[in-house]
């Protein structure tokens, strides 16, 4: 790694309104191609942040990066107002060890686009292998939150079945209530919806629907949901070339946007849709 | 020109018989080393560490491509050149076990590779340690695309077993020709052996199958 010069970062964030997650000046390539061009993103706790932009523009990086699933090129992310990417050491930041990182990730939770449960454990099986075998609960009390959040969702009477007997909105569902369980600070969703068959979307957008009316997390998402992103964000980023084109309440992106790519983009999908 | 004789068949059949219990002995003894040392170099050669993927793939390479009975000379009568005097036993479960275990890492290989990379990157988000992703989400996953390589090679190390009679393991292929040296007959003491490798091939294999079946079904996988 070369030395970077991180002398413009704080060791910590600090103060009355530290937001949950900070995004500052960070970069993201693949050898010439720039994925995230020097991003600042704060998102405050408890906000919804939705994030929507064309392919390419480098909205699932973000939520890859924040779950430590890529490195970054240039600048720090915070979470909670700790370093993630990088840490302190000796008055200064360098680049987060897997120990820090652990630490660190304990604060996130993700759900993915293809769901990802472990297809040889059973829906309840999935939501206590964390908390047993990473926050190491007695099986008993990960048997109970587990089957608390399965209720949640919805998907109690099939907490004994295998993903490979599941439809794909309920294997969705299964994956947020095995996110749950760590008791992240932060969720994040993926594309949680692109996966699915119509139909069985709105069973997924409402458990996120639940989560944002009942609970204080912080949540960032990616979708291709429109409309279900304008009901439930506090804040729509609309990315586009690595950057944050523009930004605002759904009202202000969805009913006036200023920018013209913006117009374009939702024009685009207004037709499609 | 067929000079069966059934009353010398059924003589040596029990000392066959005996025998036989000293091939699957060694089959099993070999296969068990194999199977465990065969995780050890495919995941040996999955680590950051790059001389160790380097030394464990190119071992693995060396033994592959050469003679199993060489090795089995080698560890035997070139060890105590080197201090390591070992009974045709333990020279011979070690190079056995050393030359299937090197086909082993590379089904499990195959195997690992074969798990989808969102499955790492779930057992990151729930901070799984690296150790415990391997033994709890991938290996489980793993397992059942290596069981019919696996199983073949059990089959293997079964047939593969006559090889160790050169340094006197007296397993089946060993008293089969002690016995035809003396009593000058070799059809049904070689006849003989070949009947019994295949009563226990044929069964075996189609065991396999059915395992495997039985595998897939308890992981909840089909």
């Amino acid at each position: 790694m070369t030395d970077e010069d991180l002398s413009g970062f704080p060791l910590a964030l600090e103060g009355p309104d530290v937001p949950m997650v900070s995004f500052r000046k960070v970069s993201k390539r693949y050898g010439e191609l720039v994925v995230l061009d020097a991003l600042d993103l704060d998102v405050a706790e408890g906000e919804m942040v939705t994030i929507i932009g064309p392919s390419g523009s480098g909205k699932t990086t973000v939520l890859r990066m924040l779950m430590t699933l890529e490195t970054i090129n240039d600048g720090v992310i915070y979470v909670d107002g700790k370093p993630l990417t990088h840490m302190p050491q000796n008055g200064r930041l360098v680049r987060a060890n897997a120990r820090h990182l652990r630490e660190m990730r304990s604060n996130i939770g993700m759900c993915f686009q293809h769901f990802n449960l472990f297809p040889h454990m059973t829906a309840l099986e999935n939501c206590m292998e964390g908390p047993v075998h990473v926050l190491g609960m007695p099986k008993k009390d990960a048997r109970e939150r587990a089957e608390e959040l399965l209720e949640m969702v919805g998907m109690a009477d099939k907490r004994d079945q295998h993903p490979s007997r599941l439809s794909g909105g309920q294997q969705q569902r299964v994956a947020i209530a095995r996110a749950l369980a760590m008791r992240p600070k932060v969720m994040l969703f993926d594309e949680v919806t692109s996966a699915l068959d119509p139909e069985v979307i709105g069973e997924v957008t409402n458990v996120i629907r639940q989560l944002v009316a009942r609970h204080n997390l912080t949540m960032l998402m990616v979708t291709h949901q429109m409309g279900f992103a304008k009901d439930i964000s506090d804040r729509i980023c609309f990315f586009f070339g690595g950057r944050i084109e523009e930004q605002g309440t759904p009202d202000e992106l969805f009913g006036n946007p200023q920018k013209e790519r913006t117009q374009q983009f939702l024009s685009a999908v207004k037709e499609a849709a | 020109m067929f000079d069966w004789r059934w009353d010398f068949t059924f003589e040596i059949l029990p000392r066959l018989i005996m025998a036989t219990g000293n091939t699957l002995l060694a089959a099993v003894l070999g296969y068990g080393i194999a199977v465990v040392l065969g995780l050890v170099f495919a995941l040996a050669q999955r680590t950051p560490y790059r001389a160790l993927t380097f030394v464990v793939r190119e071992a693995v390479e060396f033994i592959r491509s050469t003679p199993l009975v060489l090795q089995i000379f080698f560890v035997f009568y070139v060890g105590p050149q080197f201090g390591l005097r070992l009974s045709p036993w333990t020279a011979g479960m070690i190079a056995i076990g050393l030359h299937y275990a090197s086909y082993l890492s590379e089904v499990y290989r195959g195997g690992l590779d074969s798990v989808p990379k969102g499955q790492w990157e779930a057992a990151t988000s729930l901070n799984l340690s690296t150790r415990r992703t391997y033994f709890r989400v991938v290996i489980p996953q793993a397992l059942p695309p290596s069981l019919a390589g696996m199983g073949n090679y059990l089959v293997g190390i079964f047939k593969d077993t006559p090889m160790l009679s050169v340094i006197g393991v007296a397993e089946l292929m060993h008293t089969a020709t002690a016995i035809g040296s003396e009593t000058y007959r070799y059809l049904e003491p070689y006849t003989l052996v070949g009947l019994i490798f295949l009563a226990i091939s044929l069964p075996t294999a189609a065991g396999i199958r059915v395992f495997e079946r039985w595998v897939r079904r308890k992981l909840g996988l089909s």
